[in-house]
């Protein structure tokens, strides 16, 4: 319990850290990026606005930095991450929190099913091992291997196109207003089935292989030959002993998957045009958009921080030598 | 004459195939008998955890048992040849007749389960009608039977010293009161204190429960205290078999004289430890003829030559060397 008290600690400081370069970063570049906004817009901003952009940015010359930190700490507890500019006058927390749940749902669920899909086909394939199973190594070496971007443009360039039942682009039909209906579910559905296949193809045969390995390295653990003698049934052998123990140093790639979700879904959303954080990032980098650009580095900062956190519990529950006795 | 148990009968164990292969276990002959504690020892590298995992078909891979037969008495006086037995038929005469503990206790409990799981699973798999309840119950008499507290059953692995955990290795081994229990180096991790004691739990456990023992060491001076029969392996063979008490007081084979010499015996008078000069040969480019002469201090002109069979020498004893011509090769 302790130990889970220390590292939530450490979270938290890293947390800080983030959120304070955070703050001092825009305050370094050089020029003034309001009035280049102000340009931008033609002028079409109210002096509320302006100030604002003004307070943002650091540049308002009547607080002291101290000040301006706190009230920049002050901001973000109540969530609120400043004007995108490219989406201006919204607010960066909602233009995040339009793209979040689509990345979200694309990338995290695919993720978790590449994750158990890979783990457990890697545990029978390690299981199996010099038997017909090992031919299917090579296969899985090579799609691995392939970049993703790559396949992902192959996927578009095969699969989609007039009369095709996939779409090349979005995430549901142009036209369409989210809500809950089956209509626009069906939709969702559609178009992220293109998508989340390719990201299946490319992640589950990582898992398949480190699991392979890790089932043969664990197979040949005394406590897997003692499993034998014993005269155990075979399944039990598999599952509780060998596949139990190989999983473990998986946990910890998996975590770090989950923590990645936001931060590496950039390519998936460039490729298929799907309106997640990703494609946000990468208009945002395109259009010095930095307030946007900030609001997404600390929601990836985070996201990777709760993910370390998860994998730390993960490897309380699972493996008692971690738990120490109070 | 006792009664047989488990005979091996030119037994061949190779890691890998082909020419590359290396030949572990070479054309080994092996009786165990009934309520008996047979010794095998030989420096590390002889082949002793070869023919143990060989004869049990636990050998991982690249290991392949190349000959030979492995003939289990059961008790109703049929016979079976572990090496030819269907999966099914094995899996069921595992544990139940024939239990092993490993070299390296440190790991040969499941680090994630519960001793409590370890213990019961077993009794499970060969028993799966009998209550829960009473299967507990066998686990906690089992952990008592080699004197570890009760309220050690919920632990898990890690939170065991090594001898504790050597000691729920042998009470595991004890649960379903097999016939015979094979031990591999089960006390070499362990400090001379712990392996002592655990050795002297163990033979009265096995005055209790009469099962017949197979004790695996490099350490000779343990085997002439705890066995009554003991075989000397080298480069994978056989080299001499006799009772605990006749090897200790004449060996026959320079080797075996050699390694009694190699340990401070525990009882009796103290001999002078000169060890054997050199080191095992190389099972790829093994030595003509008898494979221990580039070391031997006895060597005669045949040795390089003609490789000795292992015969009857004398009553009761068998040995593998032109020194001691045999009767029946
Ligand atoms: N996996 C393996 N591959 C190739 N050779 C092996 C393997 N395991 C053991 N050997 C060889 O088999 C010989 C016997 O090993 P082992 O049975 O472990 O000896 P012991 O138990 O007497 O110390 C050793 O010389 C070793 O080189
Ligand atoms: S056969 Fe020769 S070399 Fe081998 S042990 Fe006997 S005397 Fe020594
Ligand atoms: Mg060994």
């Amino acid at each position: 319990m302790s130990y889970l008290l220390k590292r939530l600690g450490f979270y938290l400081l890293t947390v800080w850290a983030a959120v304070t370069i955070n703050f001092f970063v825009p305050r370094m570049i050089p020029g003034d990026p309001v009035q280049a906004l102000i340009t931008k817009q033609r002028g079409q901003m109210t002096s509320e606005a302006v100030r604002s952009l003004y307070v943002l940015f650091g540049l308002d010359k009547d607080e002291s930095l101290a000040s301006q930190y706190f009230s920049y700490l002050g901001q973000l507890l109540r969530g609120d991450l400043g004007m995108s500019f490219t989406f201006f006058p919204s607010p960066v927390a909602d233009v995040i929190g339009d793209g979040l749940p689509w990345t979200v749902g694309l990338v995290g669920i695919t993720t978790v099913i590449g994750f158990f899909l890979g783990t457990a086909a890697g545990a029978v394939v390690g299981w199996r091992r010099g038997t017909w199973a090992d031919s299917l190594i090579p296969v899985t070496t090579f799609v691995s291997s392939i970049p993703y971007f790559w396949l992902g443009l192959v996927a578009i360039a095969l699969l989609t196109g007039p009369g095709s039942f996939f779409p090349a682009s979005g995430a549901y039909e142009i036209g369409l207003v989210p809500n809950w209906d089956w209509q626009f579910i069906g939709s969702t559905v559609q178009h992220g089935l293109l998508p989340a296949f390719t990201i299946l193809v490319s992640s589950v045969s990582g898992w398949i292989l480190s699991m392979r390995n890790m089932m043969v390295t664990v197979s040949s653990d005394d406590y897997v030959t003692v499993a034998h003698a014993k005269g155990l049934p075979e399944r039990r052998v598999m599952l509780a002993y060998a596949a139990r123990n190989a999983l473990l140093p998986n946990v910890s790639g998996f975590a770090l998957a989950l923590g990645f979700i936001v931060g590496g879904t950039l390519l998936v959303e460039i490729v298929f045009s799907y309106p997640g954080l990703g494609l946000q990032l990468f208009q945002a980098v395109g259009a010095k958009d930095y307030p946007l650009l900030q609001g997404i580095f600390l929601i990836i900062t985070l996201s990777v921080l709760l993910a370390n956190l998860l994998a730390d519990v993960a490897y309380l529950a699972l493996d008692p030598r971690t738990r120490r006795e109070a | 004459m006792k009664e047989r148990i488990l005979d091996v009968r030119g037994l061949n164990v190779g890691y890998g195939l082909g020419d590359d292969a290396v030949r572990a276990v070479r054309d080994v002959d092996l009786t165990l008998h009934k309520g008996e504690v047979l010794g095998l020892a030989g420096e590390s590298g002889s082949g002793k955890s070869t023919l143990a995992y060989g004869m049990t078909r636990l050998l991982p891979p690249p290991g392949v048992v190349t000959g030979g037969e492995v003939l289990y008495h059961l008790e109703d006086g049929s016979s079976v040849d572990l090496l030819r037995l269907p999966d099914a038929d094995l899996r069921r005469l595992r544990w139940s007749e024939i239990a092993i503990v490993f070299q390296g206790a440190i790991n040969s409990l499941n680090p994630v389960q519960r001793i409590s799981t370890q213990l019961v699973d077993v009794l499970k798999a060969h028993s799966p009608r009998t209550p829960h309840r009473l299967r507990q119950d066998r686990a906690r008499e089992l952990l008592t039977l080699v004197g570890i507290a009760t309220d050690r059953l919920h632990s898990y692995p890690h939170q065991l010293s090594g001898g504790m955990r050597q000691r729920v290795m042998i009470a595991m081994a004890l649960a379903l009161q097999p016939r015979v229990v094979i031990m591999d180096e089960p006390t070499t991790a362990l400090d001379v204190v712990v392996q002592r004691q655990i050795l002297r739990t163990l033979v009265d456990l096995r005055e209790r429960l009469g099962f017949s023992v197979v004790f695996i060491t490099h350490d000779l001076s343990l085997l002439v205290e705890f066995s009554d029969r003991i075989a000397i392996m080298y480069a994978g063979r056989v080299v001499e078999e006799a009772q605990s008490a006749d090897l200790y007081r004449t060996p026959l084979h320079p080797y075996s004289d050699g390694l009694l010499r190699s340990f401070p015996a525990l009882k009796g008078p103290r001999r002078d430890l000169a060890g054997i000069p050199g080191s095992p040969p190389d099972l790829r480019t093994m030595p003509t003829g008898c494979a221990f002469h580039p070391r031997c201090p006895r060597a005669l002109d045949v040795c390089d030559s003609q490789t000795p069979a292992l015969g009857q020498s004398r009553q009761n004893r068998s040995v593998a060397c032109w020194l001691h011509p045999v009767a029946v090769p």
